[in-house]
């Protein structure tokens, strides 16, 4: 990783930082309400690079949200698209805590929230009323397939073996995931069972803490199946303890050695995906920076290698594009959930 | 043996060196402050895994990890506020033997013991991580919830004189553990999105013992005279080292397996390191007033289960504990696939950092056993003042886990609580392992129950389940045997003693 000279190093004492930050900030929306927005920017790099803003991460250091999020915020501060981040992690509730703070702060024109199709599902399984589609959509940055995984001595050699014995006794086969109902390993195989034609509330799901806990269940051979993304069981899958037998996505990873469920005759492509929101009440001219700014960091080279060291697939989409997505996984959770009766 | 050296030569290294220096006093600090654990320091500081090579990184997050399980023991022994989890234990008679001026010996016996067992875990981490590691999985929900059980039940033993009391105060500990999401369902949680993960054990613990006293103390401040902490000895006895020894060893001998089982965790053989030296110690009496026993082995126990903890990730790629996981991400940020090949694949790596582990150790024996002497005259420290300055270390812990104001309420309300059981003579140990153990208990189960669909059969069909239960009916056998002879030999003894729990 190559490293950036630091611009701002020259810059003045904080106070006077202040009065030029405002100044500029003045001028800058002057700029972008009079030549409205311009989504390739130039090379003064969006609207943001002397903004200090606020990047508000749902769930632990180190978790999913936070790796997302905090590497996004380097590449931004790196490419000099945005002045300074304050990344913080506001647990709890799986993102439910920080979703509210996220509403609560209406009208903040320096926050941003890294989040993803778990929050959506928390919201709900909490029963809070702190939806997302109250909040403004920003761009959605990265996906993640989910993969059906199985011990090396398991009698499935394919999905359709899978499918045919759990459509017989669904009560038989005990699926693992490694999030909490309303999480993406539970969605998935809540969803997986409709499209085959299994009755979402027969579904025999156990709960693990995460992937390592589920894991010790896989190579124990507790559960039948385990239904998760597939990071953190590389090194499984490598030496064969573990099996795919496919990924949820429209399209093969090179990380597996598997088919997708549309290849397999089944009609359903699942992805776990993270993305940025802002707080509602925020003016439009804004959110177009923010929109820019991110557009700016998709296109750098920093997050190419940020979506290569990390395995996650590119899946970008801003405006309108992940407003419209946004609506849709709602709709589709709260349906999911408001069968199995937890929402 | 040559890896061995090898690693020793990679680690001993002036930059490898300093990088372990740098780990083992960022843990103790963040093992000092309740609310922040080395988990959460490894995550923050994963982006240094960018510029740093493979080696360094990884002896740094050793030394974090080692180190905040020892720094955790610091505060618990002075303070009465753990600072981890899995001190909570030292606290109990720690802080009572540092009120009696013992406070020095109390830190050393807890330094040597985590040195000693902390070297003795990473030896037997080399001795069996390649053999042993397949077997860790084959135990499943069944074996630990009998486990669990098997805890709960020798719990009896620690109840206090007042059996009422005692439960009164594990039930109360139970109850707080039912507080949080089950099922995808929240329950208790009184509408509050904040304790739907349920109620961190480091936010009870602080609660109760830390922010529980000052209030008791505050109340009393007026009506007591002023008692001045003696200044003890700086250095432990020969009788205080003979006391530590055994302990240190059965804390080692509890704490890795428990470290190794993948849903073992720190703070279960602490508890039952405890209350194996309660029950040995030829000094009974001085348990609840200060027993080197109970801090020397309880200290060795944590200490052994953070290098069991390594044995899985080594052996298998599987993180039992948070700070694990997150180490984990560190090696898959270098291309690292820990997993049954990664000990083969990366000898350098593994040796270097087992290597580390025995340099951790040592520099954290050589930074902390000179401080203990120091670190006890904190306790000079007027009352009023030493008891705000607890009050402030309190809540800025709880503040800064998650940085939200409603921890600071939920603290209050529980030390209230603490303050009302020392009104009313609860003992508090009852309570803390009630919300260790009542959670633990719960998952267990309803992970066994759901994977059998709902027959209790599975419970005893693991072999270890099997011998757990074995052992709890041995327990409960001779301890109504002990009854039964007690109340023959002795009838009068026994009526005088029920008359002092009433009165």
């Amino acid at each position: 990783m190559s490293i950036t000279l630091n611009p701002r190093r020259t810059r003045p004492t904080r106070r006077g930082l202040r009065k030029v930050l405002v100044t500029i900030s003045v001028v800058s929306l002057a700029t972008l309400t009079a030549c409205g927005v311009t989504s390739d920017g130039g090379d003064a790099g969006g609207d943001l690079s002397d903004q200090r803003l606020r990047m508000m991460i749902p769930n632990a250091a180190g978790g999913g949200y936070d790796l997302t999020g905090r590497a996004a915020v380097k590449v931004m501060e790196d490419e000099n698209l945005a002045d300074r981040f304050e990344v913080s992690n506001v647990e709890g509730a799986s993102g439910t805590v920080a979703m509210q703070r996220l509403l609560n702060e209406e009208g903040s024109d320096d926050l941003l929230m890294t989040m993803g199709l778990g929050v959506i599902g928390a919201v709900y399984t909490n029963q809070s009323d702190a939806t997302v589609d109250k909040a403004i959509p920003i761009a959605r940055l990265i996906e993640e397939q989910e993969a059906i995984l199985v011990p090396a001595d398991s009698p499935f050699t394919t999905v359709n073996d899978f499918v045919e014995a759990w459509k017989a006794d669904p009560d038989k086969l005990i699926i693992g995931g490694g999030s909490a109902p309303g999480g993406p390993d539970h969605l998935f195989p809540m969803q997986l069972a409709d499209a085959v034609g299994v009755t979402p509330s027969d579904v025999a799901y156990v709960e693990y803490d995460g992937g390592g806990p589920l894991t010790t269940a896989l190579l124990g051979s507790k559960i039948d199946v385990g239904m998760s993304g597939l990071g953190e069981f590389a090194g499984q899958i490598e030496d064969g303890s573990l099996r795919v037998l496919a990924v949820s996505g429209a399209e093969r990873l090179d990380t597996a050695d598997a088919p997708t469920l549309t290849e397999e005759g089944i009609d359903l492509v699942f992805t776990n995906w993270r993305g940025v929101l802002a707080p509602p009440g925020i003016d439009d001219a804004t959110v177009d920076a923010y929109i820019a700014a991110f557009e700016e960091m998709h296109d750098t080279q920093a997050w190419k290698d940020v979506l290569e060291e990390n395995g996650w697939s590119d899946n970008f989409a801003t405006g309108d594009e992940f407003d419209e997505f946004l609506t849709e996984q709602n709709d589709r959770v709260r349906t999911t959930l408001t069968d199995l009766g937890l929402a | 043996m040559d890896l061995l050296l090898d690693g020793f030569a990679t680690a001993l290294s002036p930059t490898n060196l300093l990088f372990a220096v740098l780990g083992v006093l960022l843990g103790t600090a963040v093992g000092v402050l309740p609310g922040i654990g080395p988990a959460m320091t490894v995550a923050l500081l994963l982006p240094v895994t960018y510029s740093v090579p493979a080696e360094s990184a990884l002896i740094m997050f050793a030394g974090i990890y080692y180190g905040g399980m020892y720094g955790g023991s610091t505060t618990s022994i002075l303070l009465n506020t753990p600072g981890e989890s899995s001190s909570v234990i030292t606290a109990l008679e720690g802080n009572k033997m540092a009120k009696t001026g013992r406070a020095a010996q109390a830190l050393a016996t807890a330094a040597i013991g985590s040195f000693v067992a902390g070297t003795i875990g990473t030896v037997l981490l080399i001795l069996l991580a390649p053999t042993v590691g397949p077997l860790v999985v084959t135990l499943g929900a069944p074996s630990y919830f009998a486990i669990m059980l098997l805890a709960l039940v020798s719990v009896t033993v620690v109840l206090g004189s007042s059996k009422l009391r005692g439960f009164i105060a594990l039930f109360l500990g139970l109850a707080i553990g039912l507080v949080g999401m089950s099922s995808g369902q929240p329950r208790m949680t009184f509408g509050f999105a904040e304790l739907s993960d349920g109620i961190e054990i480091v936010v009870v613990a602080v609660a109760i013992f830390a922010l529980g006293e000052a209030l008791w103390v505050a109340a009393h401040l007026r009506r007591t005279p002023l008692e001045i902490i003696p200044v003890g000895r700086p250095w432990m006895s020969r009788s205080d080292w003979s006391r530590s020894w055994k302990p240190w060893l059965r804390g080692t001998a509890l704490g890795f397996p428990f470290g190794a089982l993948p849903a073992g965790g720190a703070e279960l053989p602490t508890f039952l390191s405890y209350v194996t030296e309660r029950r040995l110690s030829k000094h009974p009496e001085e348990f609840g007033k200060g027993a080197i026993e109970g801090v020397a082995g309880p200290e060795a126990a944590n200490n052994a289960s953070a290098a069991g903890t390594l044995l899985p990730m080594l052996a298998l790629g599987l993180p039992t504990t948070a700070t694990a996981a997150v180490i984990l991400v560190a090696f898959e940020s270098y291309g690292l696939q820990p997993g049954p090949q990664f000990m083969t694949q990366n000898e350098q790596l593994v040796w270097a950092l087992l290597a580390s582990l025995f340099v951790a150790n040592t520099l954290l024996l050589v930074l902390n056993l000179p401080l203990a002497p120091v670190w006890a005259k904190l306790l000079r420290i007027p009352r009023p003042y030493l008891y705000a300055g607890i009050l402030f270390f309190a809540t800025l812990g709880a503040y800064s886990a998650s940085t939200s104001p409603f921890d600071l309420g939920l603290l209050l309300v529980l030390g209230v609580l603490g303050f009302a059981m020392r009104r009313f003579a609860i003992p508090v140990l009852p309570l803390i392992i009630g919300v260790i153990l009542g959670p633990r208990l719960e998952e267990e189960l309803s992970e066994a129950l759901d994977i059998s669909r709902g027959d209790y059969s599975t419970l005893w069909g693991e072999p270890a389940a099997i011998i757990c239960y074995l052992v709890m009916t041995l327990i409960v056998a001779s301890l109504v045997a002990a009854r039964i002879r007690s109340l023959r030999r002795a009838p009068r003894t026994s009526d005088t003693e029920k008359d002092e729990v009433h009165t």
